[in-house]
């Protein structure tokens, strides 16, 4: 008997630390700001901060899809003036449909006057959760679609344009003709990148080929690294690719030493310096701070976003430790500037 | 369609299932030593995670690959006692505190990761190292001679596991304590002595198999890395029945078939790319349904001794 308790307790320690950590974190994880925050202006009346509760898939240093929208935050908070002026508390990793429905429920209820789902995969959650908390603001993502609810934003970027800049690029830079695509799974944001990544490859060479493959799934690194390096052993020297596991196949393109790099929703240029010719970066800070202009004013949702180039919410960054040929560069500035004008529209 | 019967396509599919196998191979082999002696160990993944995470960050720091290894192997051993005392001296339920383990391995490699590194980094991890003569033969020395040394060690583990397993008296008595701990028990084998060791053993193992994956195949770390491998690996020890080689060609399988839907992918042969990637699951379900094992899994399993009951 006294044995089965100290199992029961040795079980149950190992739970609660498991549960203390980030992957199933419960919804109270404090923001670290990565600037302090300006601590002057005594003067200043206090006043409640606006705040802020984000639900990510993965972790705030995925270098991608949860990273862009946590730096964005971030960025936010310290142009506001910090902790003081903007309250942040995120929930990362939260893979699990049902934990991230939690969370959600838990952030409207203490009473967070915005509540982010930084995910596709939570909108029936957030359909379903936002019609209990009529005062709250709810903002979901990557999606148009805002249910036509008052009190829900929806938010998207699209993906395709940077990706046939990203396209246009890799298609002038190719020796063999040959491009590998590596992606996570067909939707969303990652099948637009693609489409997108295909035309501007087209728009250059029809005859260069490229390959795509999934793997079904958004953090299988592993079998993302392998899907790589099959792209490598069947010819192809340039690589894309969406989602939090392509570090997976920048590691594949640095292990080869040569095959080029196009990275998409984060700059991804300090995994391969060498290798990364440029990268679409989803700036989502504008759209954050019109959410909250919005909610100040009344307007608690009923509008979609769309990140795009010529709302700066795309951003093509090129790296500055590759060198590219300024005609490649010039061409790939004369697309963006195209897409901005219109005079070249991107299918998604 | 007719690309994926070229040489060069088959000889591209057997390098990387030779490479995907590689964790595979480690981590179900080393739970092969753990259930034979009587013991599940769910907690594989959570290992597999926190030694991935442990030699990742040990290369990162000091740049020694050995080091890392080291890291790996003494980290398993930790977990591995771990399991041990909860499973063998508390005798919890086998299933329940695996689990724990998984949790424990997957927060706490996570919580590591972020407070230590940081953001997601490379390293330069075990290379690949061509064997002198073999390695030069024509397509074949390309398929199975140019692997890293975590890679080679895979394999060779399959005979040597084969060895003590079988023809050891340490084998017999790892059997034996999985089959009838009382009877072993009556013959002076100390039960709990060899589940203890068993245990740590298949910790290492899958200590191994998360470097294999850190330092060796992905060289770098990221939250949850091994997404699901460890627990492939325990459904690997049934599909080879308690047995180093069927494991090898349950993972042989199960990775060609990952290497063949990719390279499909690749050449762009027009199956819904959905279709490719249930392919593995599908065939290796499919093979387990044929070749049903006659096989009985160890008496003993999941059973906790105690000294007199039953």
């Amino acid at each position: 008997m006294f044995k089965r308790l100290i199992v029961v307790l040795v079980l149950l320690g190992v739970l609660v630390s498991a549960c203390a950590t980030p992957p199933t974190a419960v919804p109270a994880t404090e923001a670290a700001p990565t600037e302090a925050p300006a601590t002057e202006a005594p003067t200043v009346e206090p006043v409640e901060p606006f705040r802020i509760a984000v639900i990510m898939p993965s972790a705030i240093t995925d270098m991608a899809f949860s990273q862009s929208m946590y730096s964005a935050l971030i960025a936010v908070q310290t142009e506001m003036g910090g902790e003081s002026a903007l309250e942040i508390k995120y929930s990362e990793g939260m893979f699990k449909v049902p934990d991230a429905a939690a969370a959600i429920r838990d952030y409207a209820s203490q009473g967070f006057n915005v509540v982010i789902a930084h995910g596709s995969q939570y909108g029936a959650s957030v359909q379903e959760i936002a019609v209990d908390f009529p005062n709250v603001t709810f903002a979901w993502g990557t999606d148009v679609n805002t249910f036509g609810m008052p009190n829900v934003f929806a938010y998207t970027a699209a993906a395709e344009q940077g990706g046939y800049i990203n396209g246009v690029l890799a298609a002038m830079l190719t020796k063999t003709k040959t491009i590998g695509v590596t992606g996570p799974v067909e939707v969303g944001d990652a099948k637009t990148y693609v489409d997108g990544f295909v035309q501007g490859v087209a728009s250059v060479d029809p005859a260069i080929k490229v390959s795509k493959t999934w793997t079904g799934s958004f953090s299988d690194v592993a079998l993302m690294t392998e899907a790589a390096k099959t792209h490598i052993a069947a010819g192809a020297d340039i690589l894309t690719g969406s989602s939090q596991s392509v570090v997976g196949s920048i590691g594949a393109a640095k292990d080869n030493g040569s095959v080029l790099w196009f990275g998409t929703q984060q700059n991804q240029s300090s995994l391969a310096p060498t290798l990364v010719v440029a990268s679409q970066v989803y700036d989502w800070s504008g759209m954050i701070k019109e959410i909250i202009a919005n909610n100040k004013a009344g307007t608690l949702g009923g509008q979609a976003y769309v990140l795009q180039l010529k709302n700066d919410g795309l951003k093509i960054v090129f790296n500055p430790d590759y060198a590219l040929s300024a005609e490649i560069k010039a061409a790939g500035e004369k697309a963006i500037a195209d897409i901005i004008a219109g005079t070249i529209t991107v299918n998604p | 369609m007719n690309d994926v019967f070229q040489l060069s396509v088959v000889a591209g599919i057997l390098t990387s299932a030779i490479r995907l196998a590689t964790p595979y191979l480690y981590a179900a082999i080393g739970e092969a030593f753990s259930q034979r002696s009587g013991v599940v160990n769910l907690g594989v993944d959570g290992i597999m995670l926190i030694s991935a995470y442990a030699s990742f960050y040990i290369v990162l720091n000091t740049g020694s690959i050995w080091l890392g290894l080291l890291a790996a192997i003494v980290v398993g051993l930790l977990m591995g006692l771990l399991m041990a005392f909860i499973s063998v001296t508390l005798k919890a339920e086998q299933g329940i505190s695996g689990i724990g383990l998984y949790m424990f391995g997957l927060g706490l490699s996570s919580l590591l990761f972020k407070t230590t590194i940081g953001t997601v980094k490379t390293v330069t991890g075990f290379q690949p190292v061509k064997i002198p003569l073999l390695g030069d033969i024509p397509v074949v020395g390309e398929i199975f001679f140019q692997h890293s040394l975590l890679v080679y060690g895979a394999f060779l583990l399959v005979p040597l596991a084969w060895f003590v397993l079988e023809k050891t008296t340490w084998g017999l008595k790892n059997k034996s304590v999985g089959q009838n701990p009382a009877a072993a028990d009556s013959l002076g084998v100390n039960v709990d002595r060899v589940r203890y060791v068993s245990v740590c053993i298949g910790a290492i193992l899958a200590g191994i198999a998360g470097a294999s994956l850190s330092i060796s195949l992905l060289n770098l770390f990221q939250d949850n890395l091994t997404a699901g491998q460890g627990f492939i690996a325990v459904a690997l020890v049934y599909f080879g029945g308690w047995k180093p080689v069927g494991i090898l060609w349950g993972a042989l399988l199960f990775s060609t078939v990952n290497a063949f839907q990719l390279w499909m992918q690749v050449l762009g042969v027009k199956i819904p790319s959905d279709v490719a990637i249930m392919l593995p699951y599908l065939l290796t379900i499919a093979a387990l349904a044929i070749t049903i094992n006659r096989v009985r899994q160890p008496a003993a399993l999941n059973k906790p001794f105690e000294r007199g009951e039953s």
